[in-house]
Parts: C-alpha cells; structure tokens; sequence
C-alpha cells in the first residue's frame, strides 16, 4: 500500500479491494484479491501456530503451548457455560469460528493491512454460514417439533398471533445482525482511526500531538474491540446452537 | 434542495440510531457496575450476559449507522 503517491488517501481507502491475480472462471471474476490473501495469511498463521505450539505435547507446557492451551479452554469455557458438555461435540467448528475471526481482525489491526471483515460480504457469509448450520442442526436434531421454537411457553393464547410472528422475525434477522455488528465495528473503528490520524496532517504543529495520542490510545481500544467482536460471534453462535441442540426457551 | 445536499443530511439523521445505542450501553455498563459494586463475588458471573447485552444493544444503533453507509455509498 505505500509508496504509491498518486493513490487515493481517504478514509475509505483502506477497505479497497484489490485484484492481486486476476482471474475469470465462466464469467465470473475470482481474483485472488488483498481479501483473499488476508483470509489466506490469517488461516496459515492461525493453523501454523496451534500447530507448531501443540507440536512438543509435553505434560508441562512450554510458553507457545500455554497460549494455545488457554485459547482452547477460552473457547471451551463459552462452549460448555451456553451448551453443557454433550454441546462439546460442536466444538472444534466453534472453535474455528472464534481463531478465524480473531486471526483477520487482529491481522487488520497492523497498520497498512486489510481488514477482512471490515466488508459485510465476509461477515454475512459468515453469518449466513452460523445460522444454516444452526438452522439443520435443529431440524436434524428435532424435525419439525424445531419449530416449537417459535412458540414460547406460558404465553396466553390470545397473545400467540403478536408472539409467533415476532420471533420468526427475530430467528430470521439472526444472520443480518450477526453480520452487520462484526462488520460495522470493524469498519467504523477503522474508519475513525484514520480520520484522526489524517487530523495529524491538518493540524498546525502545536496541536498535532493530540491526534497522534488520540490514535495511539484508539489503536488499543481498537485490539480490544477486535477480540470482543469475535468473542461476541462466537458467544452468539453459542447460544442460536443452544436454541437448535436444547430448544427450551 | 440539491440531491447531494439532501443525502448527505439523511446519512446524518441516520446516525442518530446511535443516540439509543449510546444509552443502551451505558445503560448495561452502568447497572453492571452498580449490580458489581453490591455483589462483587456474583460480577464475574454474569460477565457474559453483559457482554451480550452490550452486543444486543449495539448492534440496533449499527443498523442506524449502516444505512448511513448505504446512503453515502451505496
């Protein structure tokens, strides 16, 4: 991304998709885009990791492997407080929902990378991906007695006409929040970042400390914001799969 | 009116759905740390509700903000 002076420096600038191979196949444009490698580099780095940390299996772990160990007990703590311990059968996929998200929003947080899930198609399909598993899993699990869901216990059923189409409505926004709350995070606090640091430039000199600390102190907050939205993905995931697996309401 | 004009007063209005996310969340944070502050061994706990409710919150105020991106650049 640097070093190309005529490039466009906006606030916006940063989320740009760019066509690193391009290619078509019937029609359709599948270039390896900067997304695409992003996805690829944070699926390496992630695998990699827990790959060469859990490499030694020692009884008493080294340093490497007690991160990966805490990261999956992390994860198998969400698991087992919101589904109980037969839902640890779901847990390698929710698992690698939570390194996913965490790996591309931790890779977008270095300064001139990109943010996948800074764009809603990621996110969305993300999203999409959670609630159709979920959505199965449901209907595997309980056929069509999954749509009991919708009818809550110890509702009066003259109210049951107002309740029942409000929780379709409710199950059916599922992915559209899940998605457009991880992407709008992403993609506003990125987006302010560089407001902020672009004041740097417009500032006269007395004044351009105050950006310069302001985004340092926002960069943080910004880590934090990264790691809460994909443990608040995976939580949620968590608990639409509880609704699916358990099914009381 | 200018149809730019008009635009990007409706991206502003739109991203008054942030008020209610802005009293959402201080809402759960404050009530948490009061609720924390009484009962400080029940606090971690409930650490996970506050999270999803802060999660819930948020996300009717980023609807708001989405359609300001929609309107702008959309």
């Amino acid at each position: 991304m640097a070093g190309h002076a005529a490039e466009n420096h906006g606030p916006m600038a940063q989320f740009e998709i760019k066509r690193l191979v391009p290619m078509e196949l019937f029609g359709y444009d599948i270039s390896f885009t900067n997304s695409a490698l992003f996805m690829v580099l944070a699926l390496v780095l992630a695998s990699g990791f827990l790959i060469f940390a859990m490499n030694g299996r020692s009884l008493v772990p080294s340093r490497m492997q007690s991160i990966a160990e805490s990261l999956y007990e992390f994860v198998a703590g969400i698991v087992r407080e919101n589904l109980g311990e037969e839902g640890m059968r779901y847990f390698p996929w929710v698992f690698s929902i939570f390194i996913f998200i965490l790996a591309v929003n931790m890779l977008g947080m270095i300064p001139g990378s990109f943010t996948v899930t800074s764009h809603i198609i990621v996110t969305f399909a993300l999203a999409l991906m959670v609630w159709v598993t979920v959505t199965l899993i449901g209907f595997a699990r309980h056929g069509v007695g999954y749509l009991k869901l919708f009818v809550p216990d110890g509702v009066p059923i003259w109210l049951m006409p107002l309740i029942v189409p409000i929780e379709i409505v409710s199950y059916l926004i599922r992915p559209i929040s899940l998605a457009v709350r991880l992407f709008a995070n992403m993609m506003a606090g990125h987006t302010m970042l560089k407001v902020f640091a672009s004041f740097a430039v417009s500032l006269p000199v007395v004044a351009k400390a105050f950006p310069v600390l302001f985004t340092a102190a926002f960069t943080g907050l910004e880590f934090l914001v990264s790691f809460l939205q994909a443990f608040i993905f995976t939580v949620l995931t968590c608990i639409y799969l509880n609704d699916a697996v358990n099914m009381h309401h | 009116m200018d149809p730019q004009a008009a635009k990007f007063i409706g991206a502003g209005l739109a991203c008054f759905a942030l008020i209610g996310a802005g009293i959402g969340i201080g809402n759960i944070f404050g009530n948490y740390l009061s609720g924390a502050l009484r009962n400080p061994s029940a606090a971690p706990g409930q650490f996970t509700n506050l999270l999803i409710g802060f999660a819930l919150a948020e996300a009717t105020g980023l609807f708001g903000l989405l359609i300001a991106l929609i309107i702008l650049f959309g």
